[in-house]
């Protein structure tokens, strides 16, 4: 399958550490994939060494024709991926749009940049006011709606999304995850969600990884997920 | 009156050159966070370059481009063969490495050109222009001097605000990882980095070589007061770059002036106390932490 | 750069935590050999016995070699002396000095004009002076610093390392300097007599520094080039243990100014350039900045290296022969740094621990 990112038996270690210990999951295409589990169970492991920020013991993460885990970091934008990484990822020192625009740099239309800052600012008005300020006078929330924003002006068909809800209302939560569910229906985006707050993942998603320890303790549907309470219970806490 | 009107206007040409040593410096800095020693030895080898054109009957302007040509690859080659080994490293290190290639360019300078102090031309007069009937301290190469030093730091500045080149050069300076993930090619712009810093230096070389002569240490004492006005501006900042040199030329102008010649390092040394004391990094270092 | 020095392992290896007195930092030789080699292990006894083996071997090999050598020989133990210092506020405090002869030019001078005003002071007496007002100017610089980081007190220390020569010029009536005298008692010659003074003030030095790395002081020093923030709410005062550091390296370069202008027979500002502070910096960087032994490499590099340079690669035939000795020297600058970057004693260090592991001491 050409548009889907496929998991294959990858593992990492920080040190004498084992964070991921032989993962395997399918993340199919135009679908939202959630992956799960407690604090430590590797998800955030997991989702850096797709991006190419940590090296992987062994393993792959082939998308389209390419092992995502082991190409440069910086070349995973010509390739089509986006990574919104957890709390960190704004560059305060630029403006709000010089933010977005950097996010656009490597696309294969460049024509279309304009466009898409454009629809950004349209999907977060609080950015809109602040285009021109400096992205350092934005709130935690604000700059989170700007690393999301600066992914889509990417225009990627793959989005790798590292806890986004953290530290946000839950109504701009709910926002964000609206907008992903109109992305993938609307653009047939590829979308692999690492979340903490399984609840709101599990509501938008398609289907649901859920990690403990390093390793998959479950890969079904998010529906299936959300209906097994013991699961629930064990691995999210709730 | 007229004293303090000329060590003025001296001053400012005096400081424009300074502007253009900091600039490099700070160019050389906002890419790889290395103070690049050798800045000044640079700019001596490709002035030593347009000299060696000029006496084959190369013209000045030809020479000019030439030379600052030659200071964009001398930047590129030295920043990706010697100091990208220590770049990730102890930065005290790198601050060595750049010191052993201000002594090898010194020490090859001398051995192909000797030791020799030469002339070096100017491009337009050194005669100063007379006011009210009598010769002020400013002649028509310092208006050029100060034009050209104004119109490439003008360049530079709508390089880094105005095109996607700058943005990513600004991204990798601010945020290197970040903009790796953005997919900005880090390295490359590293080095293109220092190829700018000697190609702003080599303009430098080129400016100052009529009034202090050509010779392999020429630039060591622009250097320390290039430095000066880079530290006072804040490492980071073009703009800074220009106002730290202004600033220091001027000082040191009045200072050589009024209290003596023996005192101008002293004032320099002063002024960057001064200065530090009320802003620790610099007048117009983005002082806010980064945050991530 | 937040604190020139703030990765302490490349150039400042963990070799000045003092952990574990009784114990082996890397490279050294461990407890057990020391009890085969019948050395003390306490540090006081341990430094002292060292030093004065040292001291007899230098002084057997002083007694050997021509005139000339001995002069040399001085001169390696007075830039041994101040590197030591260097090192101790680099690698130590993790605060850079660019400026450093500037504090030998106060020592020179400071020795000369006492000695100008009181022809017959004992030697003793003037380097103790020079020693204790370099000292206080290194506090005065110290203090001034202490707000300051990496490149910002790099630019600092080199604007003073411009402006002290300068000033010495005018205050001291031109550079001419002032002269200084130096009569060795009568049976002995006297660069013989320079070398053992020097020898003497060097091995003391040494002594003092290396008690001082095993001692709790050690552990302020490096707490404090480490993190700041993390030592001073560990009750540390950082501001203090930053002048300590200028303090008692303006201590050591005072007192080889002063070695240095006794040898000279003169205080001259000439002597003190801006290139001497950075040859300093250099030769304490490739010497190995974390050891003291590294700074006896760096001495040597400094008062040898052009020497031997000119012998090995110079020729006074062409101008790119005469030349060639810096040319190789810078471009060796680079190469060790590049590829030894604890330094010459540093790397030594390290292939003797692996012999060490291989031989189970």
């Amino acid at each position: 399958m050409n548009g889907s990112l496929v998991i294959e038996d990858l593992s990492a270690s920080y040190g004498p550490i084992q964070a991921l210990a032989g993962v395997s999951f399918s993340v199919p295409e135009a679908a939202i994939t959630a992956v799960l589990g407690a604090n430590g169970a590797g998800k955030t492991t997991l989702l850096r060494t797709i991006t190419g920020l940590v090296r992987p013991d062994a393993g792959s993460a082939n998308y389209d024709g390419v092992d995502l885990a082991r190409i440069e970091v910086a070349e995973h934008v010509r390739h089509g991926v986006a990574h919104v990484p957890e709390g960190r990822g704004v560059i305060a020192e630029l403006t709000v749009e010089e933010n977005l625009r950097l996010g656009g740099l490597f696309r294969r239309d460049r024509a279309g940049i304009r466009q898409s800052i454009t629809e950004a600012l349209e999907l977060f008005p609080p950015l809109a006011e602040r285009r021109r300020r400096s992205a350092n006078t934005l709130s935690g929330g604000e700059r989170q709606m700007l690393v999301v924003g600066r992914a889509l002006v990417a225009r990627p068909r793959l989005l790798l999304l590292d806890e986004p809800s953290l530290g946000l209302a839950p109504r701009v939560t709910a926002q964000i995850m609206a907008l992903l569910r109109r992305l993938v229906s609307e653009q047939g985006l590829t979308v692999l969600l690492v979340e903490q707050n399984a609840r709101s993942a599990l509501s938008v998603a398609d289907r649901a990884v859920v990690l403990a320890l390093g390793r998959v303790v479950m890969d079904d549907t998010a529906a299936a997920v959300g209906a097994d309470d013991a699961l629930r219970h064990h691995y999210l806490g709730y | 009156m007229r004293l303090f009107f000329n060590y003025t206007l001296v001053g400012l040409t005096q400081g424009m050159i300074y502007a253009a040593v900091a600039l490099g410096l700070v160019l050389a800095w906002r890419s790889t966070r290395i103070l690049n020693f050798a800045q000044g030895a640079m700019a001596m080898v490709t002035t030593y370059v347009a000299e060696t054109l000029l006496e084959h009957s190369v013209g000045y302007w030809e020479a000019l481009v030439v030379a600052v040509a030659a200071g964009l690859v001398l930047g590129a080659v030295t920043e990706r063969v010697v100091i990208r080994p220590v770049e990730s490293r102890n930065p005290l290190n790198a601050v060595i490495v750049a010191i052993g290639v201000l002594i090898f360019l010194e020490a090859s300078a001398a051995g192909i050109w000797g030791s020799q102090e030469r002339g070096f031309p100017a491009p337009f007069s050194v005669i100063g222009y007379t006011v009210g009937g009598s010769g002020i301290e400013f002649t028509p190469f310092n208006l050029f001097v100060i034009l050209a030093v104004l119109a490439m730091m003008g360049l530079l500045m709508a390089l880094f605000r105005f095109t996607a080149l700058g943005l990513r050069m600004r991204a990798s300076a601010f945020s290197p990882e970040v903009a790796g993930m953005l997919g900005v090619r880090v390295k490359r712009l590293l080095t293109l980095g220092w190829a700018l810093a000697a190609g702003v230096g080599a303009l430098a070389g080129l400016f100052v070589a009529p009034s202090v002569f050509l010779f392999p240490q020429n630039m060591d004492e622009i250097l320390i007061f290039g430095f000066t006005a880079a530290i006072i501006g804040g490492l980071d900042s073009p703009l800074g770059a220009l106002v730290g040199g202004l600033v220091s030329g001027l000082a040191l102008s009045y200072i050589g002036g009024y209290v003596g010649s023996s005192f101008t390092a002293s004032g320099a040394v002063l002024l960057l106390v001064l200065v530090l004391m009320v802003r620790p990094s610099g007048l117009f270092s983005s002082s806010q932490a980064r945050r991530v | 750069m937040a604190g020139i020095v703030a990765d302490p392992d490349p150039v400042a290896p963990a070799t000045t935590h003092a952990a574990d007195p009784a114990g082996a930092p890397p490279g050294r030789i461990g407890p057990a050999a020391l009890h085969r080699l019948r050395l003390p292990t306490q540090p006081l006894l341990r430094h002292g016995l060292l030093a004065v083996i040292a001291g007899a071997a230098c002084y057997l090999l002083s007694v050997q070699v021509s005139s000339f050598s001995n002069f040399n020989i001085a001169e390696v133990a007075v830039y041994t002396i101040v590197i030591a210092g260097l090192a101790l506020l680099v690698g130590g405090t993790g605060q850079v000095s660019l400026g450093h002869a500037a504090l030998m030019c106060v020592g020179a001078y400071a020795y000369a004009d006492l000695e100008a005003h009181n022809p017959h002071i004992p030697l003793a007496v003037g380097v103790i002076f020079a020693t204790a007002l370099t000292a206080a100017a290194g506090g005065i610089v110290g203090a001034a610093a202490a707000r300051l980081r990496g490149p910002y007190l790099a630019g600092v220390t080199l604007a003073l390392g411009l402006a002290v020569p300068q000033l010495a010029d005018h205050y001291f009536s031109s550079d001419q300097g002032i002269s200084v005298s130096f009569t060795p008692p009568s049976s002995v010659e006297t660069n013989h007599w320079l070398a053992w003074i020097c020898l003497l003030c060097a091995l003391i030095v040494l002594f003092l520094i290396a008690n001082l790395r095993t001692s709790r002081w050690a552990r302020a020093f490096s707490a404090v080039r480490d993190d700041e923030i993390a030592a001073s709410l560990a009750g540390i005062n950082v501001a203090r243990t930053q002048i300590l550091g200028f303090v008692i390296s303006a201590a050591c370069a005072g007192l080889g100014g002063a070695l240095l202008a006794i040898g000279d027979l003169g205080a001259t500002s000439g002597s003190f350039p801006i290139s001497l502070s950075i040859l300093l910096i250099a030769g304490m960087v490739i010497g190995g900045t974390g050891t003291l032994v590294g700074a006896v490499w760096g001495g040597l590099l400094v008062v040898y290296g052009p020497i031997w340079l000119d012998d090995v690669v110079g020729s006074t035939t062409s101008q790119l022969g005469v030349n060639l000795p810096s040319i190789v020297f810078g471009a060796l600058i680079v190469l060790v740094v590049i590829f030894l970057p604890d330094g010459i004693q540093g790397s030594l260090n390290r292939v003797v621990s692996r012999v060490q592991k291989r031989l189970q001491w």
